[in-house]
């Protein structure tokens, strides 16, 4: 019992971490040696020269994106903080309904970010060139299942003790 | 951004120029006031304020002058000019018959509006006031870019996204308590009323069986009474309920 307590909450603390990354590191698109993220577009400027950054346009669909990935982070940090209150309130054999359903919402989140961004990316991005996915955008999609798994896990937990 | 960054450091230095004017010497001064930046789109039209201010009395002297340099060149050239109550627009050069005159020189205001923008009219504007004999001070300058579609500012798509979905989540929690607080108490009442209705029959059974006084009889007659008159719906509920508690026993 002690031990599947502990594996959801690492789950779930592990989602978080991939959120958060996510959202901040600045690795969704890769083109000539451009980086870019949600909130900023940077490169380095020779071989060993400086690293500039420039704040992203303000293209409607980035900011939704942008608007996605902090709503799951409030979700699944909401979700947490609900999963500890009702660890300690809810009677012996209730279910943590309102803990996974957010946990849901949060994994629903981070998916219609990150599908967002691989249809509309092209709008505020130039895709000449050598273009790819940064392990930003790849951490969002692992992110999805994994949230939608311990979001699952909840609804169907009973509480014992 | 550059020229941002650069105009916000101009218009401080503004500031503390008209600062040191105003403190070192408040009497005979004209001060112009413009916005800083203004968009537009192509095709559309804007409007460029300018007020300003003057410590002596409007006079008929009193000319407004707008100059504009494009932001491919170096020329400055002069578009609008006002004196002795007259307007003149410009009439050969970029902005012939796109310009219109619609200040006011006793209400402090020399604004003119520009229909039809064009790419060309990216550029700085600048508005000059000389109030006689009270022509010392600064003009002011505003820069005007025009867009195809003028874009979303920061974070407008994104706090309303945020916003909306939290209002949401909150508004769906706060209803889905107040629902479940009401079935609660209804599911109280209802509870109470059976409980009610059983000590009743316990009651009356224990009275029929002792077979003592006819008045507490009458009293629970009363209350059946009034309980049959309740709605049916509620009626209806009672019975399964009780029905299903029966089961139970």
């Amino acid at each position: 019992m002690l031990l599947l307590l502990l594996g959801i909450i690492v789950l779930h603390v592990a989602v978080l971490v991939l959120l958060f990354v996510s959202t901040i590191v600045s690795q969704w698109f890769i083109a000539n040696g451009r980086t870019a993220d949600l909130w900023q577009n940077c490169s380095t400027l020779g071989v060993s020269s400086s690293f500039q950054c420039i704040p992203s346009s303000t293209n409607e669909w980035l900011q939704s994106v942008q608007a996605m990935m902090i709503l799951s982070i409030i979700f699944s940090v909401l979700s947490l903080f609900l999963f500890f209150c009702q660890l300690f309130t809810l009677t012996k054999g209730g279910r943590f309904y309102l803990t996974g359903i957010f946990q849901i919402l949060a994994g629903l989140c981070v998916m219609s970010g990150a599908a967002i961004f691989t249809v509309r990316h092209t709008d505020w991005q130039p895709t000449t060139g050598d273009t790819a996915f940064g392990f930003a955008y790849i951490l969002a999609w692992v992110a999805f299942p994994l949230a939608v798994t311990s979001g699952v896990i909840y609804v169907i937990l009973r509480k014992r003790e | 951004m550059w020229s941002q960054g650069a105009s916000g450091s101009g218009s401080l230095l503004l500031v503390a120029a008209l600062f040191s004017a105003l403190v070192l010497s408040p009497t005979l001064a004209i001060h112009v006031y413009t916005h800083r930046e203004v968009h537009g789109t192509v095709g559309s039209q804007v409007t460029l304020s300018c007020s300003f201010w003057s410590s002596e009395w409007i006079s008929e002297e009193v000319s407004i002058t707008w100059l504009f340099q494009p932001e491919t060149g170096k020329d400055t050239t002069s578009i609008f000019h006002f004196v002795k109550g007259q307007p003149y627009v410009d009439e050969v050069g970029t902005f012939k018959n796109r310009m219109e005159w619609v200040g006011d020189p006793h209400r402090k205001d020399g604004s003119i509006v520009i229909h039809n923008l064009e790419h060309t009219d990216n550029g700085t504007f600048t508005c000059d006031v000389k109030n006689p004999p009270d022509i010392a001070g600064k003009s002011s300058q505003v820069t005007l870019y025009v867009f195809e579609k003028v874009p979303t500012q920061y974070g407008v798509v994104l706090g309303s996204i945020i916003g909306g979905v939290l209002g949401l989540v909150i508004l769906v929690v706060v209803l889905a308590y107040l629902i479940r607080y009401c079935w609660l108490r209804r599911q109280a009442t209802l509870q109470r009323q059976l409980s009610a209705m059983e000590k009743g029959k316990l009651q009356r059974s224990a009275k029929d069986s002792s077979k003592r006084g006819r008045q507490p009889p009458v009293l629970y007659a009363m209350l059946d009474h009034s309980r049959s008159t309740k709605s049916a719906s509620e009626k209806k509920s009672k019975g399964l309920l009780g029905e299903s508690r029966k089961d139970k026993k």
